[in-house]
């Protein structure tokens, strides 16, 4: 009996142990992988902006560049819409229609990345080509800077990719931001509504502060997935390895210059070693945003 | 205090139709993506697509390889993700608890959890693929696996949680060793949970594509070695999808519809379980 019961929980235990193994063989075999691009480019290859297959030099800046722009613009697009989302699930629309309308934006958060990505080059990319840029890029051509930043383009660009990973964490963080508001207690609503505050004034000015910390959470969790997202991305940005402050030119991010390159670079090659230190850059961008998400909110707040 | 009061109300109806307009750009733009889906893939989804294999342009092909390839490099994830996930959860829930160690591996779960889906990718090719100088389904099984544990891990643990500790009391009071009490009380109780679990990360894994592009590559041919490339339904539509040939970008579409179709499937089935589960 005695024997059996060591077994399991030593066999159990053995196996929390190979999570741990597993983090560290990640960080060990992209590293090792990583260093000869490294110790050739030395620390410059995370912020100069030289891309060249031809010459084999290899730099990251272009990709940081396109990956934080690409997030950044789905941030801004994603979680105002998200917040207007969530107050209409939760404030607006009748009890009976919430359960069912709460289902499908969960369900549309399960929808694999490609779907999006085909999407947004089937769909979003040719109508932003065809009724945006040229209107947004006449309008700004003569603001100084405005102008380089919305300069004449291609519909598949950063701007798009953004737009497409916006589209994409949108479901995600409206579920999140729903289950947020509606973890207010009652009573505390309540009795706002009871000094006659109106429906905005509660979530405003208590359901809104109340929740504060874990929205915040949620939006790190958002910019994780922007971040790292692969195929949503490959499909719209470009593939351009070349740096343009055009928000309209084609571009490329961390995770589709992986995608994209990966398969046309010789085994064991410069090119390889460079994609791994890519591959590095990206998980450690991702980890300090994991780290920020935890920081507002305690894992695993009903466990 | 009149006029206040109007403001007030003012700005409670302005919030309400900025917010309603919100809700409805967001649902076109969902409802644009699974309209686009219906309306290409289905014309294009018939027998020949899940019958025949990839073939070039004009050939009149299908995606059975990719399907068939699909299921075999889930189903090696899955059987390598469940046992694995299971073990670590129930590590975490009833013997690591609080402790230190379980606090790191709880962690390092999370990292695994958040880390982009493409570097998991890169870690197989490096360990699997740059080793073994070949590309394989195996390669492609595994990289999902990596993907799916964290998910099983952290529902397992917060399942096993969510079980009353009177019920393992119960057990251990008749005398049942703690390896039983876990294995006939505690994961019989939670089992609903750790299936639906199961069944998020099965929904998750089947649609990836970024772990596979340097694992399991593609495969334009019928091959089910798992030593040998191997074709998956997300890396066929990615091939499909970037060609110029409108009757691949058709099979395209309806592999697109094909793994939605899917995916929502096993999505709803897991929401179900926990339904009855409540």
């Amino acid at each position: 009996m005695l024997a059996a019961d060591l077994l399991f929980s030593r066999t159990v235990q053995v196996t929390g142990f190979v999570v741990l193994l597993l983090l560290g063989a990640i960080i060990l075999l992209l590293s090792l992988g990583a260093w000869p691009a490294v110790r050739e480019f030395g620390l410059p290859f995370f912020w100069g902006f030289e891309w060249d297959s031809v010459n084999d030099k290899y730099s990251a800046g272009i990709m940081i560049y396109g990956t934080l722009v690409t997030a950044t613009i789905a941030l801004l697009v994603a979680v105002p819409l998200s917040i207007g989302v969530a107050y209409f699930l939760t404030e607006i629309i009748p009890n009976a229609l919430r359960k069912p309308i709460g289902m499908a934006v969960q369900l549309l958060a399960a929808v694999p990345s490609i779907i999006y990505g085909m999407w947004g080059f089937f769909v979003l990319a040719p109508w932003m080509s065809e009724n945006v840029i040229l209107n947004v890029a006449d309008f700004f051509v003569d603001i100084p800077v405005l102008n380089k930043i919305f300069d004449y383009g291609s519909g598949n660009s950063i701007f798009t990719a953004g737009l497409v990973l916006a589209v994409m964490i949108l479901p995600l963080i409206t579920a999140m931001f729903v289950e947020i508001l509606n973890a207010t207690p009652v009573v505390l609503k309540e009795a706002t509504y009871g000094l006659g505050a109106t429906r905005f004034e509660v979530i405003r000015d208590v359901a809104v502060p109340y929740g504060r910390r874990a929205m915040i959470g949620a939006i790190m969790l958002g910019l994780g997935r922007a971040l790292g997202e692969t195929m949503a991305v490959t499909f719209v940005v470009g593939n351009a390895t070349r740096f343009s402050p055009n928000l309209f030119a084609q571009g490329s991010t961390i995770a589709s210059t992986i995608a994209n390159e990966f398969a046309e670079a010789a085994p064991g090659s410069m090119k390889i070693s460079a994609l791994l230190a890519l591959g590095v850059t990206l998980f450690i961008i991702s980890f300090i945003v994991l780290m920020l998400s935890r920081r507002f909110v305690k894992p695993r707040v009903g466990g | 205090m009149a006029a206040s009061g109007a403001r007030r109300k003012l700005a409670d109806q302005i919030v309400n139709v900025v917010c309603t307009g919100a809700a409805v750009l967001a649902l076109f733009l969902l409802a644009s993506i699974l309209y686009t889906l219906i309306v290409r893939g289905l014309p294009a989804l018939n027998l020949d697509t899940i019958t025949r294999t990839m073939a070039p342009t004009g050939e009149n092909g299908g995606l059975a390889n990719a399907i068939v390839g699909s299921l075999i490099q889930v189903a090696i994830g899955m059987l390598i993700a469940i046992p694995v996930g299971i073990m670590a959860g129930t590590y975490l829930a009833e013997y690591g608890k609080s402790s230190k160690i379980a606090e790191v591996i709880r962690f390092v779960s999370d990292v695994l959890l958040a880390a982009p889906s493409i570097l998991i990718g890169l870690f197989v090719y490096t360990l699997l693929v740059a080793t073994t100088k070949t590309y394989s389904g195996f390669a492609g099984g595994v990289a999902l696996a990596v993907i799916a544990i964290p998910i099983i891990i952290r529902t397992t643990e917060d399942m096993l949680n969510l079980v009353p500790t009177p019920m393992r009391e119960a057990s251990a009071a008749l005398g049942a060793p703690s390896y039983k009490t876990i294995t006939q009380i505690t994961w019989r109780a939670a089992s609903a949970g750790i299936l639906t679990g199961m069944l998020l990360a099965l929904a998750r894994i089947a649609g990836e594509t970024a772990p596979l592009l340097f694992t399991s590559l593609g495969n334009l041919n019928w091959s089910t070695s798992l030593a040998k490339p191997m074709a998956s339904l997300p890396i066929a539509i990615y091939q499909y999808a970037a060609s110029p040939y409108e009757d691949l970008v058709q099979i395209a579409w309806a592999g697109a519809l094909l793994i939605t179709v899917g995916v929502l499937a096993i999505n709803i089935i897991a929401q179900t379980v926990i339904g009855r589960n409540k």
